[in-house]
């Protein structure tokens, strides 16, 4: 669900293609028949955005019909955790929770917390409780009846109950199912709900910590996942730490630490992977006297991620921009908007393999600006390919693969590591003499990495080596600087350095960089040997949740970790994700911190109660259980709940950015953008390559024969499609895999744009980012742009 | 005496023969993702074909061709079944048969076109004039001349080569190396005919009662063109591939194309003699 794979991961895709040749069925839900539909053993469609109502039902699917793994959800989940009384459900209260205020369109979460500490909660084994978990998830449920689903998805009853029997057989003590989910789910108003709604299902299977199990998300390019971890995220520091921000009360290192470290569960040692960066980053100028340098970290003042400084950027509140392999002008949400923005700024630094959209706005725009008109300096600076530099990838299962150069870049074509490492290296050379406060973080960076000797048979002398940087990642010794075997080493005294708790164990001694391993275990279906997956190399998650709660296999068939009481430690086919030798019957201690407040049979190390979370008490912004809400923009009404769409998703309310009214006859049918294997993302890469452009050269619109003939449009003839953001011009595809919808009475039209053309390139077309609007999911600041509505006429532009 | 000619004249002897190389596409693995189309035209630097989008599914390069070498086909089929759309989306790569009785080959005046040690049929570009007669003669539409302008080798037929020269170096045609899911298959026909057999009978197992092979020993698609060393697993008929049903051999029709056209030259001299001699 939400996840085209076999078009976008056509090479992963192999493995379920390799599963369905060994008897696995696939499952497709999707609102489009795509390749990924071709290969799938079943197909079912579902509306765009109503993912939550179908999980829903699921889950009500699942409960109603007694379809639980019983043992797993009590020992494992928060089942029977007992939430506090100030506690009102969504279904109870119009679709908003308690907490709710319409002010600030934003929820204080005090009244979902449990009853009692959230270590130590109060607990109903016997699940009876009313408001225990298990019985407001129940309540909170029971409405996604296949009926609804069928309303609200548009999904044929018969086929939901497929899907429901699929899975409730095929999960249990001998079976697991695994749910990959992309980009269709997140570039949502409530993708994490979505995701969340996935978790309860899986949880209530007992499909999480399991082999062939799981929630796997299909990350948009090759190192997304590398770039969430290290991270290139506003609101995130290193390793999943939050950065410090001026609204959570972070004034001082001992304020943030105190914020950051919950009293149960592994995130309590948040303190030593936060000093330990503080150290990497700072060095021998990071001391216990000066907070280790904490105060040179930039506080958080609000919400900075990319739209929202597209935003300001438009409102000409930014002054400079360096953009590396991402190219707003035709990739992001709202693509007119961010190239008005470009042309507030006083400079633009682009670095790409290609002069893009975003490098080239000043005089190639659609919008047909004056370059003398355009204030904005901009600086086209070329990079190496993938094959020309070298480095790490962390692909969807946390795996890091190290890849090494294969040629020397073109030119004066640079590594990003070179383009970043050498500003760095300049800048703090400008800012020598400065004895300002705010400069001494700067001047005061670790920034050594350029390597011994140069690579002979480079041509460029001054390359950094991406493994010093990796070196530092791991993680090392402060005193003699030896490299650390992994994260459980790290001290919160400042004396150890490291970069990216997380991957501690990738580097553990010089020379033995384990994502460059290779090798293949014909015994060990998991093979450990191959790359080095975090946290220390641990290739499934939570997987003391694969052994029953005494610790014995739940099946032979599923056996992964189990405890070897005769050696007094957790065994497998991987790294058990649990203290080694804790054995099972292990009570949780009353006093404390960490796991010790955990039992021998909490798997959820990182949670506060060792827990899977069906119910979440924090943690999420909008709301502790998913609920069918409307995009933003829809044709219907929400059929389940008075409250239309996301209370607490972040609107623009701009001039510029209008958004259409539910039901808007204006704008009738729905919008989804995607991929299509042949181009990828805004084609920055793939529009200049002939044999790329040539297998999908031109921009087009899938539309059904149903909506065609409404319209009277054949197939390639040029349609309009418009938002009240901006129109588009393409060519209409017209085809039986886009099928209309019905919601109650009402028929739904989709249309489908891929948004891989622009005005750059061997094959130029229009951008379906121009017709999506700002806006943010709540969580993860994600745009929506998988559903949205529009208008359709036959004809051109002009 | 031959020796110092063959030495002389710069001959060599042909390589001896290996057992023969060929392709199995197993259409039912196939996911349409064009990688063979790709990983063949940069293999052998063939140029792109042009940029427009022909609105027939997700084809836009529409057949094989001079410089298209592998082709994906795309065939949307859709009916309703009660309140229920059965839909499927067929993916099928295809690429030259390879023939064991090659058309092309039997046409080529000038011997451009050889047999290879593998089994192959190969167009050397040095001998190939260009005259065409190869291009009707393939029953499949494969073999095509390139236009004479541009940079690729202009005017002369071309076709797959099976990657003849990555085979030389016992390395996997592009095509099948870059396939993730194992659609294009390669490696010695026999064994691959062995395998394509297996793999039939357990499609059929599951239900997929419309597979079948195309292009084995056993096929009557085999009767005139001989068993084809690139052959297909379809789960559907031939036509629906834009496959001939049989596809025929020139050869065997031209002594009855000939005698008709000797008939046809006396009957017009016939009526010549009778018009202009009954005039005199």
């Amino acid at each position: 669900m939400g996840s085209n794979m076999a078009e976008n991961h056509p090479v992963g895709f192999r493995w379920p293609m390799k599963a369905r040749e060994k008897g696995a069925t696939i499952i497709h839900v999707d609102p489009r028949f795509t390749r990924t539909s071709a290969a799938a053993n079943l197909y079912v469609p579902i509306r765009s955005g109503s993912d939550i109502a179908f999980l829903g039902g699921l889950i009500n699917y699942v409960l109603k019909h007694d379809k639980w793994f019983k043992e797993y959800v009590l020992a494992y989940t928060n089942a029977s955790t007992i939430v506090g009384d100030d506690y009102v459900d969504a279904e109870d209260n119009d679709g908003l929770f308690s907490g709710y205020d319409p002010q600030s369109g934003t929820y204080d979460n005090t009244s979902w917390a449990y009853a009692g500490p959230v270590n130590r909660p109060a607990r109903d084994e016997t699940l009876q409780h009313p408001r225990c978990v298990f019985q407001i998830l129940t309540r909170h449920y029971a409405r996604y009846t296949p009926e609804v689903v069928e309303q609200v998805c548009g999904t044929p009853q018969a086929l939901f109950l497929e899907v429901a029997e699929i899975l409730a057989t095929n999960s249990g003590r001998e079976r697991t199912s695994a749910i990959c989910y992309a980009v269709g789910w997140t570039q949502q108003s409530y993708g994490a709900q979505i995701v969340r709604a996935a978790a309860i299902l899986q949880l209530l299977l007992g499909n999480i910590g399991r082999p062939g199990g799981g929630i796997l998300a299909l990350r948009g390019h090759a190192s997304i996942q590398g770039s969430t971890d290290v991270p290139t995220l506003f609101d995130l520091l290193p390793g999943y730490l939050p950065h410090p921000a001026v609204s959570r009360g972070d004034d001082t290192l001992d304020d943030y630490l105190r914020q950051s470290a919950p009293s149960g569960g592994y995130w309590s040692n948040a303190p030593k992977f936060l000093v330990s960066l503080l150290k990497a980053w700072y060095g021998d100028a990071a001391a216990q006297e000066n907070e280790y340098g904490y105060q040179w970290i930039p506080k958080l003042t609000g919400d900075h991620s990319h739209i929202s400084t597209s935003a300001a950027m438009a409102d000409g509140k930014v002054n400079g921009l360096i953009v590396f392999g991402q190219n707003p002008a035709n990739g992001s949400p709202h693509a007119g908007l961010q190239r008005k923005a470009l042309t507030q700024l006083d400079w633009l630094v682009a670095l790409d393999l290609y002069e893009t959209e975003t490098a080239a706005f000043w005089y190639a725009a659609p919008e047909g600006w004056k370059p003398a008109d355009v204030k904005t300096e901009v600086f086209l600076l070329p990079t190496a390919g993938p094959g020309e530099k070298e480095g790490t990838f962390t692909n969807t299962q946390r795996l890091l693969q190290y890849h090494d150069k294969a040629v020397d870049p073109p030119g004066d074509a640079r590594s990003d590591l070179w383009f970043l490492y050498h500003l760095g290296r300049r800048l703090k050379d400008l800012y020598r003499e400065s004895t300002n406060p705010r400069d001494q973080g700067l001047l005061n960076l670790t920034w050594d990495y350029l390597p011994a000797q140069a690579d002979p048979e480079s041509h460029i002398r001054d390359e950094p080596a991406a493994e010093k940087v990796l070196m530092e990642v791991n993680g090392y010794t402060v005193a003699d600087r030896r490299q650390l075997p992994d994260y459980e080493q790290l001290k919160i005294d400042g004396s150890t350095a490291c970069g990216v708790w997380i991957y501690s164990g990738v580097f553990p001694a010089p020379g033995q960089n384990m994502a460059r391993r290779r090798k293949r275990s014909p015994s060990n279906y998991v093979n450990p040997e191959w790359g080095f997956a975090w946290p220390g190399n641990r290739r499934i998650l939570y997987n003391r949740a694969s052994a029953d709660p005494a610790g014995n296999p739940w099946s032979e068939r599923k056996k992964y970790v189990w405890w070897d009481a005769t050696a007094g430690t957790w065994t497998g086919m991987d790294v058990p994700d649990f203290p080694a030798r804790k054995a099972p019957e292990t009570p949780a201690q009353e006093q404390g911190s960490g796991l010790d407040l955990h039992s021998g049979s909490d798997p959820f190390t990182l949670k506060a109660d060792g827990r899977g979370w069906l119910f979440a008490p924090s943690g999420l912004r909008d709301g502790p259980l998913p609920t069918h809400y409307e995009p933003l923009e829809s044709p219907v009404q929400n059929a389940l709940y008075e409250r239309q769409d996301s209370p607490v998703a972040k609107r623009f309310p701009r001039k510029d950015n209008p958004i259409s009214p539910p039901g808007d006859p204006k704008f009738p049918y729905v919008v989804t953008t995607y991929r299509v294997t042949e181009q990828y993302t805004s084609g920055a890469m793939s529009r200049w390559n002939s044999w790329l452009s040539e297998l999908m050269p031109e921009m087009f619109a899938e539309i059904s024969p149903e909506l065609a003939a409404e319209k009277g449009i054949d197939n390639l003839d040029w349609i309009v499609v418009s938002t009240p953001r901006n129109q588009i011009e393409c060519k209409a595809l017209v085809t039986r895999r886009m099928r209309p919808f019905r919601h109650g009475e009402t028929v739904i039209h989709e249309v489908g744009l891929p948004y891989h053309w622009g005005y750059q390139g061997l094959v130029k077309g229009a951008m379906a980012n121009d017709l999506v609007a700002l806006s943010e999911e709540p969580n993860v600041y994600i745009q929506e742009d998988k559903a949205l509505t529009c208008n359709l006429r036959k004809g051109r532009l002009r | 005496m031959i020796d110092r000619y063959k030495r002389f004249m710069n001959l060599e002897e042909p390589p001896p023969a290996k057992k023969a190389k060929g392709f199995f596409t197993d259409t039912s693995l196939c996911i349409g993702c064009k990688a063979c189309e790709v990983a063949c035209k940069q293999w052998n630097q063939l140029p792109a074909d042009g940029f427009a989008i022909t609105g027939n599914s997700y084809d836009n390069t529409g057949h094989l061709g001079a410089t298209t070498w592998r082709h994906v086909q795309f065939i949307e089929q859709a009916k309703a079944n009660g309140g229920r759309q059965e839909q499927r989306w067929l993916m099928m790569s295809d690429v030259c048969k390879h023939c064991a009785n090659a058309a092309c080959l039997e046409a080529c005046p000038t011997g451009a076109l050889i047999r290879t040690e593998y089994d192959t049929v190969y167009v050397q570009q040095d001998i190939c004039n260009g005259c065409g007669f190869c291009v009707p003669a393939c029953p499949f539409g494969v073999i095509d001349r390139a236009p004479t302008h541009g940079q690729f080798e202009a005017g002369t037929a071309h076709k797959c080569t099976l990657c003849y020269d990555r085979l030389k170096d016992d390395m996997t045609p592009a095509c099948a190396k870059s396939c993730p899911t194992a659609s294009i298959q390669f490696g010695d026909v026999e064994e691959l005919q062995q395998r394509a057999r297996h793999r039939l009978g357990e499609l059929k197992a599951r239900g997929e009662t419309k597979a079948e092979l195309y292009g084995m020993p056993e096929g009557k698609e085999a009767t005139e063109v001989g068993p084809l060393h690139a052959f297909f697993l379809l789960l559907d008929k031939p036509q629906t591939y834009n496959l001939p049903e049989i596809p025929r051999l020139p050869r065997k029709t031209m002594a009855q194309r000939y005698g008709w056209s000797a008939a046809v030259g006396v009957g017009f001299a016939l009526v010549g003699a009778l018009v202009f001699g009954g005039r005199r």
